[in-house]
């Protein structure tokens, strides 16, 4: 709860809030206070607070999140062999338990730090605010944060990053999006991984998962990935990249805190079999 | 789960409001849209435990579930939708955007001065 900043004070109801206000006394000792107030407004000004911390290094901070096993930390490891040389990675683990994934990207040769959440099914930025205090942001110029494995509510949590993917695996079956809207409509990415296993699960439709994503009025691109060859990592390289090139524009111009991320080239939006849904063709 | 998160980070919210005015918590108002990510009954379950030897023990929970509705910029209409389904009902379009139904709001703290009986020559008027 913010004292301070009344953060989900507007001007609309300002008045419900101040003292004296319509409906804060009445006369038997009972009192009426309108809070309109975010239930987890605490997580979001840790969060901000992250987010300084990210803007005053520079870093670009990307959250991914999907089932347990979906391929997040196997895409971590061959995005660091990728592109290792070239750019600054550090990663940040949450899982229920033990240090492995953390130690499998360490073997990589980049920083990780473990989080280890006993219980908890998600990330908070308090933890994530931890873990920041146990490295350095110095040259890192993109920061992972690898989401406990749940398809519910990490979602809901603000951790500061600047981007959300979730990985969508063909052996979960194509129809995750409708099961699990409040997660893959906050997403800004989408990526169908373990791509190279649709030859043995030809009932997994890739248009069927666009189009489930599509109806949570969801404009995130769907990019295949596979870990298994350097050609079916390609397409969320490129998405990544193009992230990164227009996150250093924005650091250039000190407007990190504006950055928006952008759809990319794999612009999947005129896919023809959502024409169920695009009654019109880009009439602009 | 995390409801009893969100439920604790709800107790600690009144509390404060209720500490500021010296009073108990009778009553709270949530707002829960669908699209939250939390689910009213799960918090209703977790709220007794959360609010355990706190000034929210005791108190009724109310939670005003929010319909999901889209406002389609095409029809200029707003519609109630299903959460998975946030088309425009009218024309199809999924350029929709959500109108209500994510909300996670504490809506009213309703509280009882703990010196309520004895003191009512100090009240207004
Ligand atoms: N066939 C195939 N298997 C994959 C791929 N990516 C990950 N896996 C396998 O999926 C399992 C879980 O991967 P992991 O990265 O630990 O998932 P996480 O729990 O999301 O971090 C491991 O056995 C990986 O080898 C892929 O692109 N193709
Ligand atoms: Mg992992
Ligand atoms: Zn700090
Ligand atoms: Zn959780
Ligand atoms: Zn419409």
């Amino acid at each position: 709860m913010c004292d301070t900043c009344g953060c989900n004070i507007t001007p609309g109801n300002k008045h419900l809030v101040e003292a004296g206000g319509k409906f804060s006394h009445s006369a038997s000792g009972h009192e009426s206070v309108e809070v309109l107030q975010n239930l987890l407004s605490e997580n979001d000004h840790q969060a901000d607070h992250n987010r300084e911390h990210f803007h005053r290094h520079g870093v670009l901070v990307i959250n991914l999140m999907s089932s347990p096993g979906a391929g997040k930390t196997s895409l971590l490891e061959a995005t660091v062999r990728a592109l290792g040389g070239k750019l600054g990675i550090a990663v940040i683990e949450g899982d229920l338990e033990t240090e492995n994934d953390a130690q499998r990207l360490r073997e990589c040769g980049i920083p990780a730090v473990q989080i280890t959440t006993g219980s908890a099914c998600h990330l908070d930025a308090h933890m994530v605010h931890q873990a920041l205090h146990q490295m350095s942001l110095d040259n890192i110029d993109v920061l992972f944060i690898e989401n406990v494995g749940n398809l519910v509510c990490p979602a809901s949590f603000d951790l500061g990053q600047h981007i959300n993917v979730a990985l969508l695996s063909v052996p979960e079956g194509d129809d995750k999006p409708a099961k699990y809207p409040v997660m893959f409509r906050a997403v800004d990415a989408v990526l169908l991984s373990k791509t190279d296993l649709l030859q043995v699960l030809p009932e997994f439709s890739p248009q069927r998962a666009e189009t489930a994503l599509r109806s949570l009025a969801s404009e995130a691109p769907l990019l295949n990935v596979n870990v298994r060859s350097a050609e079916g990592l390609q397409p969320w390289l490129d998405w990544l990249g193009e992230q990164i090139a227009v996150f250093k524009s924005a650091r250039e111009t000190g407007a990190m805190g504006h950055f928006r991320p952008v759809t990319g080239q794999a612009h999947v939006l005129t896919h023809p079999h959502l024409s169920q849904f695009t009654p019109r063709e880009n009439d602009g | 789960m995390h409801e009893l998160s969100v439920c604790q980070a709800l107790v600690e919210q009144a509390e404060l409001i209720a500490r500021e005015r010296q009073a108990s918590v009778t009553r709270l108002i949530l707002q829960i849209g669908p699209l939250s990510g939390v689910e009213s009954e799960l918090l209703r379950r977790a709220f007794p435990l959360a609010s355990a030897g706190t000034c929210c023990e005791g108190a009724a929970l109310e939670i005003l579930a929010a319909p999901v509705t889209v406002y389609c910029p095409d029809c200029m209409v707003t519609s109630e939708v299903a959460a998975n389904k946030l088309l425009c009902p009218e024309c199809g379009n999924w350029r929709t955007s959500l109108a209500s139904g994510d909300e996670m709001v504490l809506q009213t703290v309703e509280l009882e001065t703990r010196a309520a009986n004895g003191n009512e020559s100090t009240g207004q008027r």
